[in-house]
């Protein structure tokens, strides 16, 4: 790949962010700074005038009427399966269920392909990973009696990739982790942990909630089986998301839920599936922010995901130095910049990250504090809590000086020694 | 130096509360325990032990453990000095009046908040509201399981006290 790919061109967070109009507002009288795009990212102006438009000229329902309207919206609605199965490459556009986001399309792995497991099976997780590819597999344990196993990270927030290696076994069914860590950044080596997965005969999940967003993920070459990621993370529309997966293996799995679009032949005591991937598809879908969100792909492919990750590394980089400079926060993950995706967490030990959030909103600036919904790895860090910065392609170094100036600012509120010794 | 940011956080952050969070009280153990609880808040993670000692009904020592934000380690604080040499009615009946004041409420009359009322300026501060309840959440939590377990164990044992 690397001898084809055309030399990077940088991209420009300044002309982008012109591109964002929430972006203009100010927030407690200052300009917003939003530093919080690993929850959700700002939506462009493209993808806003491409909601309206389905609604003012398209809007009908899909996949069953012949009138004009009807048709269009059709065509719109997998238009975006198209352009999500070009976007990851994925082998076939029959391999991309459209969901309501990434936590919806583990959920339909793990209750579709997880009815095939039973006693004895084992789904291998990591300490690292979201709620939304937790839950699901505490779910199905409890219902069929599976092993969870779950890969520890190293001292600096990586995969103890020995202890992987030990972990899979021919009990291994399922290997689902995060291919990068919504609090730490880690950048997981997702196609050598496939590769190991595959040699267990074990399907690989991943979950790209944060990856598909900020680097480029190709699905084929990452050797995954099923790929989860959201629209909202990727300067989309909320409530649209999607499940890629090898075709022969969404054949081969049950629908989870019934009803209209999802069937072939309804009698009142049988009913028979759809083809793929509507059989995954029941009821009337998200339309609307289907027909929108082709809009945001157009803006990240028209940027290139390599510049896109070149940006956020730099970003990421400048950042962990301004914020290691400090003196006295604790910073999680590695320290790395090549390693991680462009977000940081960081504790202030004086600080609640509730209280840190506070005097920052004070300044307009917007940073999540919490346990990003990753309890189990808060446990395993030792803390309550952590604050947590990250990045989109219309942040710049202004914002990351922003951020050191109002963690700066907190200490001297809260009545604390903030020279800073860099 | 720095710029003083927005005012609108000095509601927040009192002198009061300001001065509970840096000096948080009824931190020290508790000879004996009779009520004990254990509170969560899952939107930030932060968590509060509330233990009790128990005369009668009346609360005479509390401790305040885990880890919160400056709201809810103030809150903690004020609890744990307000509400020994109380009931344990008394103490509930301040848990309910300072929920009423954080959801935008007056105080019942009569009630003194002492210095919780402080803590009033967090209801504009929406997402804050859980941080201050938590210890109180929890004590109405410990409390009761007093009551349900405690009180009927207390009374076994007084029974067989009085067959003696």
């Amino acid at each position: 790949m690397a001898g084809t790919a055309s030399p990077v061109v940088a991209l420009d967070p300044r002309a982008l962010r012109a591109r964002f109009p929430i972006l203009r507002r100010q927030v407690h009288g200052h300009p917003l700074v939003y530093l919080d795009n690993a929850a959700t990212t700002q939506k462009p102006d493209t993808v806003l005038a491409a909601l309206a438009s389905y609604y003012t000229t398209s809007n009908a329902n899909v996949h069953r009427g012949v009138h004009t309207l009807a048709e269009e919206a059709t065509a719109l609605y997998e238009r975006c399966r198209s352009r999500v199965a070009a976007f990851v490459n994925a082998p076939d556009a029959r391999g991309v269920v459209i969901v309501r986001n990434a936590t919806e399309a583990i959920n339909l792995v793990a209750r579709s392909w997880g009815a095939t497991l039973g006693d004895g099976d084992e789904v291998l997780l990591s300490e690292m990973e979201h709620h939304s590819n937790l839950v699901p597999w505490i779910m199905l344990a409890r219902e069929r009696g599976v092993a969870l196993r779950h890969v520890p990270i190293t001292a600096d927030g990586r995969l103890d990739m020995a202890a992987l290696a030990a972990l899979l076994s021919p009990r291994t069914r399922v290997v689902s982790l995060t291919a990068m860590s919504n609090v730490l950044g880690t950048i997981n080596p997702i196609a050598e942990i496939a590769a190991a997965a595959h040699r267990v005969g074990a399907v690989m999940v991943v979950d790209g909630a944060q990856s598909v967003p900020h680097m480029p993920v190709d699905f084929q070459s990452l050797g995954a089986d099923f790929l989860a990621f959201s629209a909202h993370k990727m300067y989309g529309p909320t409530g649209i998301g999607f499940l890629v997966a090898r075709p022969e293996l969404l054949e081969a799995m049950e629908p989870v839920s019934g009803g209209g679009e999802m069937i072939r032949e309804v009698r009142l005591d049988f009913a028979s599936w759809n083809d793929i991937p509507h059989k995954f598809e029941a009821g009337t879908p998200n339309i609307a922010d289907a027909a929108a969100f082709p809009a945001a792909l157009d803006l990240l492919e028209a940027t290139g995901m390599p510049a896109v990750r070149a940006h956020e590394r730099e970003l990421v980089g400048y950042a962990l130095e301004r914020l290691r400079a400090l003196g006295w926060l604790q910073l999680h993950g590695p320290l790395d910049a090549d390693a991680r995706g462009g977000l940081v967490s960081f504790v202030d030990p004086e600080i609640h990250p509730h209280d840190l959030a506070q005097v920052l909103d004070t300044r307009g600036i917007a940073v999540r504090a919490g346990h990003h919904c990753a309890q189990p790895l808060m446990r395993r860090l030792d803390v309550a809590a952590t604050a947590r910065a990250s990045f989109g392609i219309y942040n710049d170094r202004d914002d990351v000086d922003a951020l050191v100036d109002g963690l700066v600012a907190a200490r001297a509120y809260f009545g604390l020694a903030g020279e800073s010794h860099g | 130096m720095v710029d003083r940011p927005d005012v609108a956080l000095d509601d927040l952050y009192r002198e009061v509360v300001m001065d509970h969070h840096r000096r948080p009280r009824g931190r020290a153990p508790l000879a004996r325990v009779d009520a004990t609880a254990h509170g969560f808040n899952p939107v930030c993670g932060d968590e509060v032990v509330i233990s009790l000692a128990l005369d009668g009904d009346r609360v005479t020592g509390a401790q305040v453990q885990g880890r919160g934000c400056a709201i809810c380690t103030a809150s903690g604080s004020m609890m744990a000095e307000m509400i020994p040499g109380h009931t344990a009615a008394e103490a509930e009946a301040t848990a309910a009046a300072f929920r009423a004041v954080m959801h935008g409420a007056p105080a019942p009359g009569g009630t003194d908040l002492g210095d919780l009322e402080a803590l009033e300026g967090v209801q504009k501060f929406a997402v804050r509201v859980k941080c201050a309840m938590l210890p109180w959440v929890t004590l109405t939590d410990a409390l009761k399981a007093w009551r349900d377990g405690g009180n009927e164990a207390t009374s076994t044992t007084e029974a067989q006290e009085a067959e003696r």
